[in-house]
């Protein structure tokens, strides 16, 4: 959408850290090279569940060569990103709960020595039962991987009601149920993991890392290393992708800071890649149950649905992921009564956490195969069916999600119009189908990881004489282009061109805080920063200007590199000219610019995880060939619309539709983050199935499809500009567009992701043989679920809180936690 | 001028000639072209994914040819001529296919896009006008898990349309 008096916004342009990502001047962490600096290798276990007797670092350390190694003694104080769940030992301590856990790190003059001298450090280890599956940990209370959690082995039980789900369910006219599962797949970026920890010549410590989230590095170190925080830096490296993948703090980013500390030289460490798929905190494998009921008009009466999460050995983000296993299925379709019960388990492998769409992507495939089978039987287009239950604008939805603009309708039909959907959907000849499937996502969350009343993004800009703009933000560059949308923004509104202003970002020591590149957040809350930040930087210019020049502040345009009256363009200065005079008048100039999201309605417990500023909206359709033999499928072509309210800069937003796409097509075609037992000659240990890319399939060049991209523009007025998220929605809908166009190619059900040619050939002889034709879990399994806290929908009388729950106050009191922390002004 | 046997802890003199520049460094005889590279020779613009071959994030050119420097031993590569990354800029100006993929978005975290770089240049030095199939074939063992690969591809065939068809062979 071209808007006349934006120049920045809206215009496809080379981002302003291209030049340094092709000539290779991009500096990642691994790329640091320090004087004097040494080198680290952890110690992973090679059992996945036991108990440490001892550990003899003696042999190590004699080692010509190795200068440090250190064990879970050094580390007593835990960690973990959500403060329910501090659940970590940068080095394990008394027990190992999954192969790759670190036990031991050693710091010597080059990576060969460490590795070597690891080899030499002897652990005694009791072995302990393995749970393997979701069904062990529910089945088996002990032993108990974690000494703490919901019960047993269970992590996080969630149990929440909006409306008589029961009773709507019992005068639908139809009712489904369905069972799905979600395999869990890895984020595999390209660049491994890697962090240098040094000393710097005050004494403080400094840490650069291939982290997405800077700040919960530096709170991370501060708890674990029992250090002042504001004697930590962490500088975040531009990252080599994401996805998630880095938004933990790690465990060796705290061993190579301690190390440091310990040593007085900088110490670094990279993963390999073996290491990086043991990381993980990728997405949890989800069993989940629909029951939907439909009404004879084609609208919903309500729907429950349960979740099984495969939480893996930590809890990382998991109680938040299990939260959105169940929290957007109402911000996409109008749900007038909804239940959603939610368990994450505890397993002994690598830990999940957060990747792309983080705990949506499952539920949504699970929901959009549902209305794809409910739209057959009810003998309706599914795009037509779901255009009758597309959730309304500026309302709040029965689990008390405020939504604002919604152009989720306009994406179904840009995708049944581009594609032909009507003249394809059931006519293709066999072998051949399209599938259609939409979504939703947050434009950041709502609420912080840490709770408090601080903003979640802080813009500060510094103007000089020089004419030049620094824009200062704690934002992290992971690819996505946050430091382009930073100095848009900043441009836009001074009227200077992109490249005249000096991005300054990630960094704790010179930025201000941003909660990190993660949940989408980073355009609408930081651009809102940056926007805010500059259009107090041009009041203050204008100002200056206005008497220089005598003309009303509110007549002059910043436009072209030029502050001059609108209405006689030739009585004007510079933008430096301007700078100058208002330095001259103020002294030194600098603004700030902060963001924090509005009050979420929910008022219940768990209500805080899907609120967001704005959401935003994709509707995909996917064309598959299915050969009827073999079952190998292949993706020709791929149509998408998304609602992006305003494309800040087109040529990036398209990057990140055409790579969700990818990331999609790879969860959907190909990528399992699985496992299996070693041989019982060996250990029986439960390892990854093949943590290498090799066998880790991914798409290369030639599976990717033709990507037909069509960006709605409606602007939202939470966005800087209007602009909503684009870097996780759209990879939501493919994976079930792809089921769905599996069906319409051979008629059979693929109910869990990968969608292989194995498991179409299983379902395809299903299908010959007169049974079910359909490849997926049989069942749910039974849960004690805790009673739901009981919340009535808007419509229904409700305030947002839950009637049988304490009010918040009463439990703060009860925990006896804040009883003196609340005395505000 | 490879040794028969290379002592353990000695150094073996490597010369080499690096982006036009000859190098002679003294290296480990243990180590990948891609870490003396990168280690030796202080050439982080050459990246690394999986260290296995998997990736092509440390494709480099040797002899003109896309190779994977974490496969190969520097020590095999005595005399021989590399490219990296650091290599496409001539006389201050980025190679087109650099302009085409800053222009266009093909470079996103830009972790993989030196290994891409020099792929695509092997490509359109001996192909200035390749069809798009010819550009997936070539690219196929560069992984990029950002962009989805059109715009790489969008960026390549944008390159060679910059080269004008008279030029053949060399690339600007």
């Amino acid at each position: 959408m071209s808007d006349g008096s934006l120049k920045v916004i809206g215009e496809p342009r080379r981002r302003v850290d291209g030049r340094a990502k092709v000539t290779g001047q991009t500096r990642f962490a691994d790329d640091i090279v320090l004087p004097r600096m040494l080198h680290c290798k952890l110690l992973r276990s090679a059992l996945p569940h036991a108990r440490i007797v001892s550990v003899d670092t003696t042999k190590a350390e004699a080692l010509d060569g190795v200068h440090l190694v250190l064990t879970g003694d050094a580390f007593p104080i835990a960690y973990g990103v959500l403060p329910v769940s501090h659940d970590e030992h940068a080095l394990c301590r008394d027990k190992v709960r999954f192969v790759g856990d670190p036990v031991a790190a050693v710091i010597a003059v080059d990576e060969a020595t460490a590795s070597e001298a690891t080899r030499l450090v002897h652990v005694e280890y009791e072995p302990l039962r393995t749970f393997a599956e979701p069904e062990d940990s529910l089945a088996h209370p002990e032993p108990r991987i974690h000494e703490y959690g919901d019960e047993g082995n269970i992590h996080k039980l969630v149990s929440l009601q909006f409306g008589d789900v029961d009773a709507a369910l019992a005068a639908a006219d139809h009712v489904f149920d369905d069972t799905f599962f979600f395999e869990g797949s890895t984020h595999l970026p390209i660049e491994q993991h890697a962090a240098v920890g040094l000393k710097d010549p005050d004494g403080k410590l400094v840490v650069y890392s291939s982290t997405q989230t800077p700040h919960y590095v530096h709170r991370a170190l501060a708890k674990s290393l029992a250090m002042p925080a504001a004697h930590i830096r962490v500088i975040a490296t531009p990252n080599g992708g994401g996805f998630g993948g880095k938004s933990d703090p790690f465990n060796h980013e705290i061993v190579v800071a301690k190390a440091a500390l310990l040593l007085d030289r900088p110490v670094k460490i990279c993963l390999t890649r073996e290491e990086v798929f043991y990381c993980h905190r990728g997405r949890h494998p989800v069993l989940m149950r629909f029951r939907t009921g439909v009404r004879k008009d084609g609208t919903l009466a309500g729907v429950d649905l349960q979740t099984l999460l495969d939480g893996g050995a930590y809890g990382s983000y998991g109680v938040a992921s299990t939260f959105y296993t169940g929290a957007l299925q109402t911000v996409t379709y109008d749900i007038p009564r909804y239940r959603f019960r939610g368990c994450r388990v505890f397993t002994n492998k690598p830990p999940c956490g957060p990747k792309r769409g983080h705990g949506t992507p499952q539920a949504r495939f699970g929901q959009e195969v549902q209305l794809d089978k409910i739209a057959e039987r009810l003998d309706v287009d599914p795009a037509d069916f779901r255009l009758r239950i597309v959730a309304p604008p500026d309302s709040l939805t029965a689990n008390y999600l405020r939504i604002g603009t919604i152009a989720l309708a306009d994406c179904i039909h840009s995708v049944v119009r581009q594609s032909d959907w009507k003249n394809r959907f059931r006519k293709l000849p066999r072998g051949r189908g399209v599938g259609l499937a939409c979504s939703s996502y947050l434009s950041g969350a709502g609420l912080p990881i840490n709770w408090n009343d601080l903003p979640h993004s802080g813009v500060q800009l510094k103007l000089d004489r020089s004419g030049g703009v620094t824009a200062f933000s704690g934002a992290t560059e992971i690819g996505q282009g946050s430091d382009d949308v930073l100095v848009a923004c900043v441009a836009e509104v001074l009227g200077i061109d992109p490249f005249d202003v000096r991005a300054v970002t990630g960094d704790t020591d010179l930025t201000p805080v941003d909660l990190g590149s993660y949940s989408s957040r980073v355009t609408l809350m930081m651009g809102n920063a940056a926007v805010e930040a500059a259009t107090r930087a041009r009041d203050l210019i204008a100002g200056a200007v206005s008497r220089r020049l005598d003309v009303p502040p509110e007549r002059l345009t910043f436009a072209e590199r030029r502050v001059f009256d609108a209405s006689n363009p030739s009585t004007g200065v510079s933008f430096q000219e301007a700078v100058c005079i208002a330095e001259a008048q103020f002294g030194t100039l600098g603004t700030t610019g902060s963001y924090t999201p509005p009050k979420p309605a929910a008022q219940f417990k768990g209500g805080g995880v899907g609120p967001s500023p704005t959401y935003s909206y994709t509707a995909a359709v996917v064309e598959v060939d299915v050969d009827p033999e073999t079952g190998w499928i292949r993706v020709p072509r791929v149509w998408i619309a998304h609602d992006i309210g305003r494309a800040l800069n087109p040529t990036l937003v398209r990057g990140q539709v055409e790579g969700s796409v990818y990331m999609g097509l790879g969860e959907a075609l190909m990528e399992e983050q699985a496992f299996r037992r070693l041989p019982p000659r060996l250990s029986n240990a439960l390892v990854h199935k093949f943590p290498s890319i090799l066998e880790y399939k991914s798409p290369t060049t030639l599976d990717m499809p033709e990507i037909f991209t069509d960006l709605i523009e409606h602007p939202d007025a939470a966005g800087p500009f209007g602009a909503k998220e684009v870097g996780q929605g759209p990879l939501l809908p493919i994976m079930p567009a792809v089921a769905n166009a599996v069906y319409d190619a051979v008629g059979v059900r693929i109910d869990e992701v990968p969608i292989t040619p194995q498991k179409i050939v299983k379902a395809l002889q299903a299908k010959a043989a007169g049974r079910d034709a359909r490849y997926g879990p049989a069942a749910f399994p039974q849960i004690r679920w805790p009673e739901p806290l009981l919340v009535a929908p808007p419509w229904e009388g409700g305030d947002g809180r839950a009637s049988n729950e304490p009010s918040r106050k009463k439990r703060k009191a009860e925990a006896g936690i804040e009883g003196t922390a609340g005395v505000r002004a | 001028m490879t040794p028969e046997v290379i002592e353990p802890g000695v150094k073996v003199r490597l010369p080499l000639v690096v982006n036009g520049e000859r190098v002679e460094t003294l290296v480990d005889g243990y180590k990948t072209l891609l870490e003396v590279l990168r280690e030796d020779l202080q050439l982080t613009g050459t990246k690394h994914g999986c260290e296995l071959g998997e990736c092509g994030a440390c494709a480099v050119l040797v002899d003109g040819e896309p190779t994977l420097s974490c496969l190969l031993l520097a020590l095999e590569c005595p005399g021989r001529d590399v490219v990296t990354v650091e290599g496409l800029v001539s006389d201050g100006r980025l190679h087109p296919l650099q302009d085409a993929f800053a222009d266009l978005g093909a470079a996103q975290c830009g972790y993989c896009t030196p290994g891409i770089l020099v792929t695509a240049k092997a490509l359109l030095d001996r192909e200035p006008h390749p069809t798009r199939e010819r550009i997936r074939e070539a690219l196929s063992g560069n992984l990029c898990r950002c962009t989805g690969y059109l715009q790489i591809i969008e960026a390549v065939e944008a390159a060679a349309a910059a080269t004008p068809r008279a030029t053949r062979g060399q690339a600007r």
